[in-house]
């Protein structure tokens, strides 16, 4: 696990992008208390932008909306829900000591 | 192979085209060759709307031809060119330009002219009659230098003309021959109930005025109607209303049967006695008379398009002279048969100014004709009943109580599906419920699909009721909820935060949603917190809401990164702001272009460079421009009064003064608006959601105009207003928008839906009819108030500050991002 950075600096409900091993990865602290880690990289644009997505509920699925094309992933499984065709990897992650950890 | 045929159309109105349209929709280009030939300078419009006209539509606007129709192959269009004769035995047609034209059919669609009453002084300077946009643009070219205007005829038409006289800023009268206003739609209460409405706008109305001379100055300039018996009605400006008249001379001149009263005589499938000459629309004498509505001679254009084309052989054997419309905000309907010999159920509000009348066949006890001034609430029912496609109810008294749609029969759910919904275009209930089933779900495509409510538009409200049952029925939701988290449409959530004084997304989600929320409904309430005056936008929970441009205060591109755009009110810029721009741009390698709203914009920032570079842009004096935001843009301007030789008035200064009023105002999508500083028009202020024109006296104000894909004309609310005047009213147009408009809705789109059109506005905005003038006024002082630069306010907390970084745990900035240079700039590769 890697520490990218302290648990008080996360925001309830939106993400941040970290640098882990050369792997970008877009973290979500969810209004819950749940916390998330995908790839940072939205498939459809090719940018890294999901980490500055808007965290949102499709039913029971917690999503973050791409700011690019709009399309969804479900934050646990990585399946965008507007084309579960397509999906991002999902990273696991913690909270240890006050600092938000990522394994890679 | 047969060589082609050629059918002459003579008369380019909307019958005619109507027929041209058809022809060509039925195949005709396909074995003949068509040619239109129309007298006036332009191809059809849409004579129904013409006084929209003055509302500041223009020629293009009401034109009913799309780009490129005259452009298919065997189609022509011959304009500002007369028939003068008609060969029948070489069928050949001559034009006043010397030139022939052979045919093998012949449809005359030549429509009617306006009558002028034989009266001395009848062609004074000043007299007008209002029938083409030639007489309009006359009309309104004279008026400039006019105070008092009269309308000659108190018909439909006469009002629609006082109506524009009115808007073209004249002291407006009417007279008519008759002992009340519309004679021939409304009854003696009904005309009492108009006047009294007609009267109350301002203008003057003089019944059982029988005009017997035109009263003239010493230039032969008009002063005044006279009528028999003495009575004067001062004018500078005269419009003859008095009825139209068929234009039958080429029939007469040929030889054909022309009726008593005029009117090309032909059978019921609008043929003449010769086989090869047809006659179709106002021109045409069918069925015992002649018909002076679009609707019918709709008609008859389909009865002659379906026989020229083999596909039918329809007959017209008469049509619906039934109608509804707004005459100087005033709703006058009148259907079916309103003969004085049927028993009759009126109710009369004076007070109100309300008159309701159906008229029942008492032997069966059903409606067969109505007449309803003030208040035509539940036309489509009771038309429907008069024309036996909807039972009439047993308690027909309750039918006649103002705003009583028929509810208790069932409306349009209860027609058959044979019941004609469209009366100009002939469209069935059943054509318009199989396009919505075949997938056509708003009023627009249906509009495409079955030319529903496309002539006179009176049978659009019924459409979308018919729409909103069918859907509704078939379990399509009709849905104006915001999203799954709120059953509540836009207007309806920013209420409650109004009204509820709500200050967070979370206290709105807990008392009136469900689940997290979502990339709509976030940014849509958080949109709305602003509007209120929620703080800075990045505060407390407010910044999890926010779209990632708000979030980072900057513009989103493809590849990730941002760009950013500093505030240039009404594009006025110092030298020294712009080498500040100039540095920032080439110390950050930013890709630097100009934009269409007279701004500068940097390209390829990351996000960790932000407030580096805003740090600079604010030290040089510049503030946040809002590109980022659903918010007020910017105020174009043209150079103005200051240095152009044109310019009437200090366009710059105003644009800057709007551009800081209504800088940071939160709305539901973008505003743009522009200042001209004469008619020349060189800032396009017609093309914006707010559009000001300078005038020699004040400022003409339009509004809800776009730009776009879907580019659409600004309308005129308001003229010659003063500064404060101006302000006012464009507080309130703002703050109305943002308060009930849908989400991501442009001006332009809002307005077009917005029940009662620019009149309706106009009493919210300028009479206040809905009292909430003084509230939206408090909302839009408290944004001018409150309003702060959200990069100072961002560059002021070193708690923002902190959020702005591309990697929470590193400094390297995006590795990915690939650039190559252009034109001596860097692009994305």
């Amino acid at each position: 696990m890697t520490r990218v950075c302290r648990a008080d600096l996360l925001i309830p409900g939106r993400g941040v992008a970290a640098l882990v091993e050369d792997r970008q990865v877009a973290i979500f602290l969810l209004p819950t208390g749940e916390l998330c880690a995908i790839g940072n990289r939205d498939p459809f644009s090719g940018a890294n932008v999901l980490s500055r997505g808007i965290v949102g509920s499709k039913g029971d699925v917690v999503t973050v909306a791409s700011p690019v094309y709009k399309q969804r992933f479900d934050l646990r499984t990585g399946v965008c829900v507007d084309d579960e065709s397509v999906r991002v990897p999902v990273f696991r992650t913690r909270v240890a000591d006050g600092w938000v950890e990522v394994s890679c | 192979m047969t060589s082609r045929r050629t059918i002459v159309v003579a008369g380019h109105g909307m019958v005619g085209h109507k027929l041209v349209d058809l022809l060509v929709a039925r195949g005709a280009l396909e074995r003949h060759r068509i040619v239109v030939i129309g007298e006036e300078p332009r191809p059809a419009y849409d004579r129904v709307h013409l006084s929209a006209f003055f509302d500041g539509a223009g020629a293009a606007d009401l034109s009913l031809v799309p780009d490129g129709f005259f452009s298919q192959p065997g189609l022509a269009l011959v304009t500002g060119t007369r028939i003068t004769e008609i060969d029948r035995e070489r069928r050949v047609v001559t034009t006043d330009d010397g030139r022939e034209h052979t045919y093998d059919e012949l449809v005359l669609a030549t429509g009617s002219y306006p009558f002028v009453p034989p009266i001395d002084g009848r062609d004074a300077e000043g007299c007008f009659v209002y029938r083409t946009i030639d007489d309009l643009e006359a009309i309104a070219e004279f008026a400039a230098g006019c105070r008092r205007g009269a309308v000659v005829g108190g018909g439909l038409l006469g009002l629609e003309a006082a109506s524009a006289l009115r808007t073209l800023g004249l002291d407006t009268a009417v007279v008519e021959f008759a002992t009340r206003l519309m004679p021939v739609q409304v009854d003696e209460l009904g005309g009492e109930v108009l006047r009294r409405h007609v009267e109350d706008l301002g203008v003057e109305v003089h019944t059982d005025f029988a005009t017997s001379s035109i009263e003239r100055g010493d230039r032969g300039q008009v002063l005044a109607l006279v009528a028999d018996g003495g009575r004067r009605v001062e004018a500078d400006l005269v419009v003859f209303s008095a009825g139209i008249r068929p234009r039958d001379e080429l029939a007469r001149s040929c030889g054909l049967a022309v009726a008593d009263r005029g009117g090309v005589v032909v059978d019921d499938a609008c043929r003449t006695e010769d086989p090869h000459i047809w006659a179709i629309g106002e021109c045409a004498h069918v069925a015992g008379r002649t018909w002076g509505l679009v609707g019918p001679g709709y008609q008859m254009a389909r009865v002659v398009a379906d026989r020229l084309t083999g596909v039918g052989d329809a007959v017209f054997t008469g049509g619906d002279l039934s109608t509804k419309l707004k005459l100087l905000g005033v709703e006058v309907a009148s259907f079916g048969d309103t003969s004085a010999d049927h028993e009759s159920v009126a109710f009369t509000d004076r007070i109100a100014g309300v008159h309701r009348r159906v008229f029942v066949d008492a032997d069966e006890r059903r409606v067969v004709g109505g007449v309803l001034v003030g208040d035509a609430s539940g036309y489509d029912g009771l038309a429907a009943m008069a024309r036996g496609d909807l039972p009439t109810p047993s308690a027909i008294g309750g039918l006649v109580a103002p705003s009583a749609a028929p509810a208790a029969s069932g409306g349009v759910g209860a027609m058959p599906d044979s019941a004609q919904v469209c009366s100009c275009n002939n469209v069935s209930k059943g054509a318009v419920r199989a396009a919505i089933a075949e997938g056509c779900h708003d009023v627009a495509g249906l509009k495409r699909c079955t030319s529903v409510g496309t002539g006179c538009g009176g049978c659009v409200p019924m459409v979308t009721e018919l729409l909103n049952t069918e859907l509704a029925t078939a379990g399509i939701v009709v849905d104006d909820r915001l999203c799954e988290h709120f059953t509540h449409s836009r207007q309806e959530l920013f209420d409650l935060v109004r009204l509820e004084g709500i200050a967070s997304f979370s206290e709105l989600l807990g008392r009136h949603g469900t689940g997290l929320g979502c990339e709509i409904c976030k940014p849509a309430v958080a949109s709305m917190l602003a509007s209120l005056g929620g703080g800075h936008i990045l505060r407390g929970e407010q910044a999890a809401l926010q779209d990632t441009n708000d979030h980072f205060l900057a513009n989103l591109q493809r590849d990730g990164t941002y760009s950013v755009v500093p505030r240039v009110p009404g594009g006025e810029i110092t030298p020294a702001q712009l080498i500040a721009i100039g540095e920032v741009a080439r110390d950050f390698d930013l890709y630097t272009k100009i934009t269409g709203g007279q701004r500068i914009d940097l390209f390829g920032a990351q996000v960790h460079q932000l407030p580096h570079i805003w740090q600079r842009l604010i030290d040089a004096g510049m503030e946040s421009g809002h590109a980022y935001g659903k918010a007020l843009r910017t105020v174009k301007s043209c150079v103005g009064s200051t240095w152009c030789r044109y310019g009437v008035q200090d366009s710059v200064a105003m644009a800057i003064a709007l551009e800081l009023r209504y800088r940071g105002l939160r709305a539901p999508h973008k505003i743009k608006m522009a200042v001209s500083g004469c008619t020349r028009e060189c800032a396009e202020a017609q093309g914006k959601d707010v559009g000001v024109i300078a005038t020699e006296t004040g400022w003409n104000l339009y509004v809800a105009g776009n730009g776009g894909a879907r580019p659409q004309h600004a309308v005129l609310f308001a003229t010659d207003v003063d500064d404060e005047t101006l302000v006012r009213y464009i507080d309130r147009f703002l703050m109305f928008y943002v308060r009930t408009a849908d989400r991501l809705e442009r001006t332009a789109t809002w307005f077009n839906k917005l029940v009662g059109g620019i009149d309706h506005l106009r009493r919210v905005i300028v009479d206040d009819v809905l009292g909430i003038g003084a509230e939206l006024d408090e909302q839009m002082a408290r944004h001018v108030e409150t309003y702060a630069c959200e990069w100072r306010g961002a560059l002021e907390s070193p708690e923002l500050l902190g959020r702005f970084r591309t990697f929470v745990n590193s400094d390297e900035p995006d590795p990915t991002l690939v650039y190559i240079r252009e034109r001596g700039q860097r692009l994305p590769a």
